[in-house]
């Protein structure tokens, strides 16, 4: 299936801001950042379709994941 | 014994008093607003000689606690005709620390609308004298000549020529460690100094010692777990040194809480192009800084110096709210035009929310296009810079130029342009502008590190419960923190960092002796917000102004497709503590 993934701040460093991605059926949040090289304990904000996700949610067709570090701001 | 400065305006003269007792465990917003509350008449015009201003050090002013720079500025607002309290980063509040001055007060009002004066605060005493040479000028010139007249070193706390013309939108400005500005920005607060008819005051450290601690031994130690709490935070420690608030563009345009277009959309399509991300990659590129504090011993350094494609200053302490103001409520995007626009807002001395967010206002009224940055820089100059006529429409606010040009979707609460973040799909937020004591302000309560950030715990930014609870706690110890002069950023860390906020009250005990407690700081919160509350009650401003705006209930926005539509009941049971 595919999934466009979508990086923030450090995170774009060595990798990139947007991208189309091939995943297996089955495939969750913690897949794509072992995928990625994204250490899940670095992960602050989760986010699919603009809606807050956990790292275990199994991904479907043409989702849009957007993976934050923590920040924060004001 | 620490003092209280009087100058009072109608008589020219100057009174220093020890502080009474009742106000030793007071500095900062608990301080400015019990005086306010004690000694302002809630009912009186906020530009007429009734109204005070007051400014107050906090607890902390002076000492060497990290992030402890900021310093309140109280009054009645014009803006909002409740009690307000605004507070700013630069070098005045530590000098004040070290001068222990507990608070200067500046009361009634000269006969004379031609005569301007100048205040100078001093170990020496203080002079009031009439003023001149910065009268009509705007705040960069004014810091010139203060400099040349009375040193580099000196403290500055100083009005443009916005709050010399009283416009609602200015704003209270003060010298920075490098010589720029930072602004005590919120509710009008320039019009306040400019109808004391005083320009600028100076502070002048010079012959104080150390702030004198207690406990230094505790006190050091209580600072060291303070700072490596800040350092340790991936929000303060990486993400904000790093960033910069504008880091929040492109979070909030991800979940749909970046309010575009006059709050019509909660996405914006350039919204890369104004992100911090950008901003930052713009920066290293130009040559610029983007890791800067506005005030010394600041750990956090979330500011930034922005230059130009030339490499040239352009403006410093570029932040989220003036950039998604004008990056996507007005839909500029180009990031040059708004760090432009950001330094004559500097200049002339006005908010840099309720400036750009009144432009959104007036571009849906077509009195420009939106997108036109060029526009506004020359509206900025031209026309509020030189208070004509439309300047002064304009320089009304938000709600102001809405009236005037019978627009219904106008994004204010109790008068004050709402900042950065959707009610609709930032529910917590939305308690804290309806209900807070200040009109619409983020940084009441900002429900937005638990809705959307995950600091603090979770909780879902669509929903409607658990956010009266989270908007409750959180102005409850935003009020306690504005008390101290610490960065409210340091709420980053001590949300999460269990030994951050009671290291702060060790370093309160170490500083003062006393046995406070965690509960104590939670009280001192509960107390301040009651006393503005019923200040507000008695000036008229009662809970049926505790809401948004009909168009949050009447229009839904992409993406989420969401209204405002929690109950008034449920807001009401806000003030149940």
């Amino acid at each position: 299936m595919w999934i466009t993934v979508k990086l923030f701040a450090n995170f774009r460093e060595n990798r990139f801001k947007e991208a189309r991605r091939q995943y297996p059926p089955g495939a969750t949040i913690a897949d794509v950042a072992a995928d990625l090289e994204i250490d899940p304990g670095l992960i602050g904000m989760i986010f699919i379709h603009g809606r807050a996700a956990e790292l275990d949610r199994v991904l479907s067709e043409g989702d849009v994941l957007a993976l934050f570090p923590l920040l924060g701001g004001g | 014994m620490p003092k209280v400065i009087r100058v009072n305006m109608t008589d020219l003269t100057v009174r220093i008093d020890e502080a009474p007792a009742a106000w030793a465990g007071l500095g900062g917003r608990a301080l400015t607003s019990t005086i306010v509350a004690a000694e302002v008449p809630p009912t009186c015009h906020p530009l007429g000689p009734n109204n005070k201003l007051v400014f107050g050090p906090g607890l902390l002013s002076g000492t060497a606690a990290g992030n402890a720079g900021r310093m309140s500025a109280g009054a009645k607002s014009p803006l909002t005709g409740t009690i307000k309290e605004s507070n700013a980063g630069g070098t005045c509040g530590r000098m004040l620390g070290r001068l222990d001055i507990k608070a200067i007060i500046i009361e009634g009002q000269p006969a004379a609308t031609d005569t301007w004066y100048n205040i100078r605060i001093s170990n020496e005493g203080v002079v009031v004298e009439p003023e001149t040479e910065t009268v009509g000028l705007n705040n960069f010139a004014v810091l010139e000549s203060v400099a040349r007249r009375y040193g580099e070193d000196k403290g500055v706390i100083t009005i443009g020529s916005a709050g010399e013309n009283l416009m609602l939108i200015s704003n209270i400005s003060t010298r920075d460690p490098e010589g720029k500005l930072r602004s005590f920005g919120r509710g009008g607060l320039g019009a306040v100094m400019g109808s004391k008819r005083v320009k600028f005051i100076t502070i002048d450290q010079e012959g104080t010692r150390p702030v004198p601690l207690v406990d230094s031994a505790a006190f050091k130690a209580a600072n060291m777990v303070f700072t490596k709490a800040l350092k340790d935070h991936p929000v303060s420690g990486q993400g904000l040194p790093t960033y910069g608030t504008a880091v929040l563009v492109n979070i909030l345009h991800e979940i749909g809480g970046l309010p575009t277009r006059n709050f019509t959309s909660g996405q914006c399509e350039h919204h890369d192009k104004i992100s911090g991300e950008h901003m930052y990659d713009t920066i290293v590129a130009r040559g610029g800084e983007p890791t800067h504090g506005c005030s010394l011993g600041c750990v956090i350094q979330c500011s930034q110096v922005y230059n130009d494609k030339d490499g040239k200053y352009l403006t410093s302490g570029f932040e989220y709210e003036t950039i998604w103001a004008y990056g996507a409520d007005c839909l500029i995007d180009n990031l040059d035009l708004i760090a432009e626009c950001d330094n004559v807002m500097d200049d002339l001395g006005v908010d840099s929310i309720e400036t750009p967010v009144m432009f959104g206002v007036a571009m849906e009224a077509g009195l420009l296009k939106f997108g036109d940055g060029v526009e506004v820089l020359r509206m900025l100059r031209e026309e509020i810079g030189k208070a004509t006529p439309l300047g002064r429409i304009l320089g009304g606010g938000t709600g102001h130029v809405g009236k005037t040009y019978g627009i219904a979707r106008v994004p204010v609460v109790k008068n004050q342009a709402i900042p950065a973040y959707d009610p609709r799909s930032v529910k917590g937020i939305g308690v804290t502008y309806a209900t807070t004591t200040q009109g619409a302000d983020h940084t009441a309560g900002y429900a937005v590190a638990t809705n959307v950030l995950n600091v603090g715990g979770k909780v879902d930014p669509l929903s409607n419960e658990g956010q009266v609870e989270l908007s409750r706690n959180l102005q409850i110890a935003t009020a306690a923190v504005d008390s101290t002069g610490l960065c409210l950023f340091i709420a980053f860390p001590a949300l999460d960092i269990a030994e951050c906020l009671p290291a702060v009250v060790d370093m309160l005990n170490a500083r003062f002796g006393g046995k406070l407690t965690m509960d104590d700081v939670v009280g001192l919160g509960k107390t301040v917000l009651k006393i503005e509350h019923e200040f507000n009650l008695a000036a008229g401003i009662g809970p049926e102004q505790d809401r948004l705006p009909e168009f949050f209930e009447l229009e839904a926005i992409a993406p989420h497709n969401v209204k405002w539509d929690m109950e008034q009941k449920e807001l009401e049971t806000f003030w149940n503590f």
